[in-house]
């Protein structure tokens, strides 16, 4: 940046897309309208194994406003068999009607389009389907027994030890073990899924609500057999994803297929009951910790066995392990991952996958080795602090984890914390107080963006990344706007577009490692180009300087100036001389009702080492949303399997619970000051998915504290305290 | 969704006319337009009510309030004769849904919403008797924690899920209807059903009835009432358990005693025994204890609900003590 401009990065601006999200003018995929835009439905299995025997469309064909109706028996034939693009767990295996088998109980099975959506549903019940019903495995009690390793997971092979692994745990002079378990849950952003395909002649066009355009473009060219070329998808807006939207589904495909089939473009969108099952969602998880430590409290080993569930047709794992394998200074360790495979739509990543779901077993754990030895949670951790990544051995990249114990303790008072519990009341409540980490890793990947100026003086900045309601569009704005030494309002950014140069899914917490630095590149190459032209407004004094030296230049040019910028990291993750991670220390209060069951979260402190920030306020905002997601993980949040049919009864809003704006007290949570150069040129890891980490455990831990009692089975409803 | 006819109604003689078995009364619309987007209900005529002149809240000649059909659940909580004279009433009111659907929600409305089972709001199952009737009851063998605990039978083990009827039922009070067959009167007691075998029919209404008020006698409880609900989370959720509990308290006796509990069965289910416990009784815990425990007698649990039996009992007992002012 030139002397006197001062850098807009990390200052808390306002959201560049908030005018627009407000007024209604943001338009999100379901809200593209083509001419002629017809509407299709899914229709899905009622079976959970099995095949169709049967199925009788000639009613609903001739229903009013019908113009097809598509089933295993008429679509078309898609090469091989519609798994030309499957690579797990980043390609799916969709239900492309290629058969009659059905897999599980919510399976697409057919597909009615119509001119309006009232007489796709019409129709759509008119539809008639006789089954061969198969064994359906829906117990995951009973399906234990048959857990199997993976071939992989994210994490590398599904079984790691380090130093001298569980037989270490013989010599431990104290010893915990206990089993935790989390809940089927779905992800629920509050706009669900929706596509919208328009084809012109072989071309197509996907205007669709996903994480990761470039991905959606090309597992759907590879499915149809077509060159990527030919496919262009537009996601300007994402209303969440948190995971749901990383991958392309079968929605997405049917959407295309049913568009070429009537010749006209076609709308899909799913309905809310629809979520739960065909977009997969957090695999149920069993989690059995089993730790050793000397008598004052240093750690000697770690055993954490993961079984999580997965679909029959596809393995999806739920690497609760990660974070295990990164928090504490364990020189020996043990850690397995299992699955158990049921007739239900696979499981995905849900916001922080493995960390969330890990985080409460572990840090659980902790404190329950923390009572064993009579030690206090926080010093329990601090005395088992871990300077290098335990099963590996490589330093950090950078980590401020004691700062963020340090300020959030403090904050939150920890120290005037009675250890025994039941021991702290407010008039009829039981008050307790817990702690936990939060950890989530950093992940970085290749990205690509384009920087050119237009003769309005608009720099128009480009990359094919997503909004999917993190910032996005604010955050580049600033760093677009620092790289070119101009105040922010004469940047736009561009994104949600095959067209625009390549940028990752956005997931993992990585776009702002991602995306930024090349954002910055593409910026530097700009005004560089243009500093050669004319370099006033590089050293004006003032803002209003800037400006108009940067028109004048604008004004100038005979053709747009354009520049490309790229970056990557310099080695894949595994190969990197050093491990990135972010790490957080939240405190949770719990009030609960002795009597009733009842527990309140009146607040939770936070404070986490995530780099650098380049948005103060979209990053509390991620860091805020987190925890109100933790607090709902601690308490409410389960898909209930109905166990004989094997579809989930609560598929609504009003059933599945998540927490309303009564269940969420104060949260306080914020950055502690960090560079974290090493991981990337900005200096930032990532924020979307640690503020889930961790709370759930802290307030297991304070529900504890307040009651004497362990739970470890989410979500802690109040019939479990009774 | 099925294609229906829909008419609106200017007088209540044309909405009983234009009504039966097919028809369905539309008020607010927010449980009615639900279910027939999921296809639970799937009527041909939807005979609006919204706009006939029910929608006023009055005294009656004898000093009790009577509340139109068509008032919304909002306005009703806020009448300041309710919040005199029935603030348990108003408190079962707001802790119901939320203000979006309160303003929507209505008395008669409120009143017929349907169970929320998760099998009778799902129409892929096949099996609900309240639904199909014949078909069988998927929750028994199911997910049922948030199902009766009281008074359900072989078929049918769903609790009506209204708030405001349970503060209803307590304060005795009676509904107006109007049918084919002219008006007739009913104590709130009648008006919900127990499933027995006929779990289609949620309440006495014959075809073609229309709610058009509901009457609270006047009574001597605004001083010692209240409403205790509990659920899974803080606001926005059915109950799993409420308590309507109103004391009449003179010369440091219990006078007379109404309790009635939501979350437990297919109606409002008033405590009789319990009620009779107290009368003369000393208001004070052991008494309160007592009539807990008589609340919940005959209770019978299914595979996820027995939490349900405590946790009435304890909401009961806690209920009177905050009634009575010794919480
Ligand atoms: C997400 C959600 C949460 C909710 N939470 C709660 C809660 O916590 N507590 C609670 O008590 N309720 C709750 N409700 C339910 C809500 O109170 C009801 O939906 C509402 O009261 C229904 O009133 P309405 O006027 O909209 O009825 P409508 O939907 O219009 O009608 C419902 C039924 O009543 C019939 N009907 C309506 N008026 C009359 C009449 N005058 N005579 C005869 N029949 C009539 C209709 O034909 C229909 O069958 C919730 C609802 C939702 C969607
Ligand atoms: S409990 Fe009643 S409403 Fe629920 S499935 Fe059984 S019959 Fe149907």
């Amino acid at each position: 940046m030139s002397p006197g401009a001062a850098s807009p990065i990390g200052l808390p601006l306002d959201r560049v897309d908030g005018p627009h999200k407000v007024s209604g003018s943001a338009t999100y995929a379901a809200e593209f309208q083509p001419k002629d835009t017809c509407r299709a439905l899914i229709v899905q299995s009622r079976i959970a194994a099995g095949r169709i025997a049967r199925i009788d469309t000639r009613a609903a064909e001739t229903m009013p406003g019908v113009l097809r109706v598509l089933t295993h028996l008429n679509v078309e034939r898609l090469p091989q068999q519609g798994r030309a693009a499957v690579k797990p767990p980043a390609g799916r295996e969709m239900s492309l009607l290629q058969d009659d088998a059905v897999r599980y109980n919510g399976e697409p099975i057919a597909v009615v389009v119509a001119d309006t959506l009232e007489h796709a549903q019409e129709a759509a019940s008119h539809i008639e389907v006789a089954y061969e019903r198969g064994p359906a495995a829906l117990d995951f009690e009973a399906a234990r027994g048959g857990a199997y390793p993976p071939r992989k997971t994210v994490r590398g092979p599904p079984d790691t030890t380090w130093g001298e692994g569980a037989s270490a745990l013989d010599s431990a002079p104290v010893r915990i073990a206990a089993t935790y378990t989390t809940p089927y849950e779905h992800h629920n952003p509050m706009e669900p899924h929706a596509t919208v395909a328009r084809w012109e002649g072989d071309r197509l066009t996907l205007w669709d609500s996903t994480q990761y355009v470039s991905g959606v473009r090309d597992t759907v060219a590879k499915t149809l057999g077509i060159p990527t070329g030919n496919v262009r998808v537009i996601s300007p807006f994402v209303g969440g994803g948190f995971g749901c939207k990383g991958s392309t589904w079968s929605h997405v495909m049917l959407a295309a297929m049913a568009a070429k089939a009537v010749g006209r473009p076609v709308k899909l969108a799913l309905e809310r009951p629809q979520m739960f099952g065909p977009v997969g969602g957090r695999p149920r998880t069993e989690q059995r910790i089993e730790l050793g430590a000397s008598r004052d409290g240093r750690l000697i080993a770690v055993c954490h066995d993961v079984i999580s569930h997965t679909s029959s047709f596809e393995d999806f794992v739920e690497v609760a392990t990660s974070p295990t394998r990164a928090l504490y200074a364990y020189p020996n360790g043990s850690v397995t991952q299992r699955l158990v495979k049921l007739n239900l739509g696979t499981p995905t990543f849900m916001r922080a996958p493995g960390e969330s779901t890990g985080t409460f077993a572990i840090e659980c754990a902790m404190d329950e080795l923390a009572e064993r030895l009579s030690i206090d949670p926080l010093e329990l951790r601090l005395r088992n602090h871990a300077e290098r990544e335990p099963d590996t051995g490589r330093p950090w990249s950078s980590k401020r984890l004691r700062e963020c114990y340090r300020q959030a303790s403090r904050r939150f008072g920890w120290e005037r914390r009675d250890a025994k519990p039941r021991s702290m009341h407010e008039g009829p409540w039981q008050v307790g107080w817990g702690m936990a980490t939060a950890t989530y890793p950093a992940h970085r990947q290749p990205a690509q963006a384009s920087a050119s100026l237009a003769r309005d003086g608009t720099a128009v900045v480009r990359c094919g990344t997503q909004e999917i309601g993190t910032g996005t569009y604010t955050v580049m704005t600033q760093v677009a706007a620092d790289a070119l030494a101009i105040p922010v309002d004469l940047v736009r950014f561009e994104l949600g577009d095959t067209r625009w140069p390549r940028a990752p899914i956005s997931a993992g917490s990585m776009t702002v490692a991602s995306v930024a630095p090349a954002v910055r590149a593409a910026c530097t190459r700009l005004r560089d180009a243009l500093a050669k032209q004319d370099r006033r407004w590089l050293d004006a004094a003032d803002d209003a300087g800037r400006r108009s030296a940067w028109r004048a230049l604008a004004a100038s040019q005979p053709t747009a100036t354009e520049a490309h910028g790229e970056s990557h990291p310099d080695a894949s993750e595994d190969e990197q001389p050093f491990a990135a991670r972010s790490f957080g220390a939240v405190f949770a209060e719990v009030r609960v009702d002795p009597e009733l069951g009842i527990v309140r979260v009146p607040r939770v402190v936070g404070a986490y080492s995530v780099g650098r920030v380049l948005n103060a306020k979209t990053a509390a905002n991620q860091l805020q949303g987190g925890i109100v997601w933790g607090i709902g993980m601690a308490l409410m949040e389960e898909s209930l399997l109905d166990p004989s049919s094997g579809r989930y009864v609560n598929g609504n809003l009003a059933e599945y619970h998540v927490p309303v704006n009564a269940d969420v007290g104060e949260i306080d949570a914020w950055m502690v000051d960090e560079d974290d150069t090493r991981f990337n040129p900005l200096g930032a890891r990532g924020i979307g998915e640690i503020g889930i980490t961790g709370v759930a455990a802290a307030i297991a831990n304070a529900v504890w504290h307040a009651t004497g009692r362990r739970i470890r089975d989410l979500p802690i409803t109040l019939d479990k305290l009774l | 969704m099925q294609p229906f006819a829909y008419l609106r109604a200017d007088r209540i003689e044309d909405a009983i006319a234009a009504s039966g078995p097919d028809a369905r009364f539309l008020a607010g619309g927010t449980n009615l337009v639900d279910l027939m987007k999921s296809e639970v209900e799937r009527p041909l005529r939807i005979v609006d009510i919204s706009r006939l002149p029910l929608d006023r809240i009055t005294e009656t000649r004898e000093g009790g309030v009577r509340i139109g059909a068509l008032v919304p659940n909002a306005d009703c909580a806020n009448h300041p004769l309710v919040r005199e004279r029935h603030p348990l009433l108003s408190r079962a009111l707001l802790s119901g849904a939320s203000p979006q659907l309160r303003n929507m929600a209505t008395t008669g409305g409120n009143l017929l919403q349907r169970t929320r089972c998760y099998y009778f709001m799902d129409a892929a199952f096949d099996a609900c008797n309240k639904r199909r009737p014949g078909s069988g009851c998927a929750a028994r063998e199911g997910r049922n924690r948030i199902h009766a605990i009281l008074g359900a039978s072989e078929q049918c083990i769903a609790t009506h899920p209204s708030d405001m009827a349970v503060a209803l039922a307590a304060l005795e009070a009676v509904v107006e209807v109007h049918g084919p067959r002219g008006a007739r009167r009913m104590p709130m007691e009648d008006f919900h059903r127990l499933p027995g075998a006929t779990p289609q029919r949620d309440t006495t209404l014959e075809p073609a009835e229309l709610v058009v008020a509901v009457e609270i006698p006047p009574g001597s409880f605004a001083r010692a009432s209240t409403y205790l609900k509990v659920r899974d989370r803080a606001s926005y959720a059915f109950a799993l358990v409420s308590v309507a509990a109103a004391l009449d308290l003179r010369d440091g006796r219990v006078h007379e005693a109404r309790i009635a509990l939501g979350g437990v069965a297919h109606k409002p289910w008033r405590a009789r025994e319990a009620e009779a416990l107290l009368r003369g009784a000393t208001p004070g815990e052991a008494a309160f204890d007592a009539a807990a425990r008589a609340s919940v007698a005959g209770a019978r649990p299914y595979r996820d609900n027995a939490f349900k039996v405590t946790l009435a009992q304890r909401t009961v007992a806690r209920a009177l003590r905050v009634a009575a002012g010794i919480a």
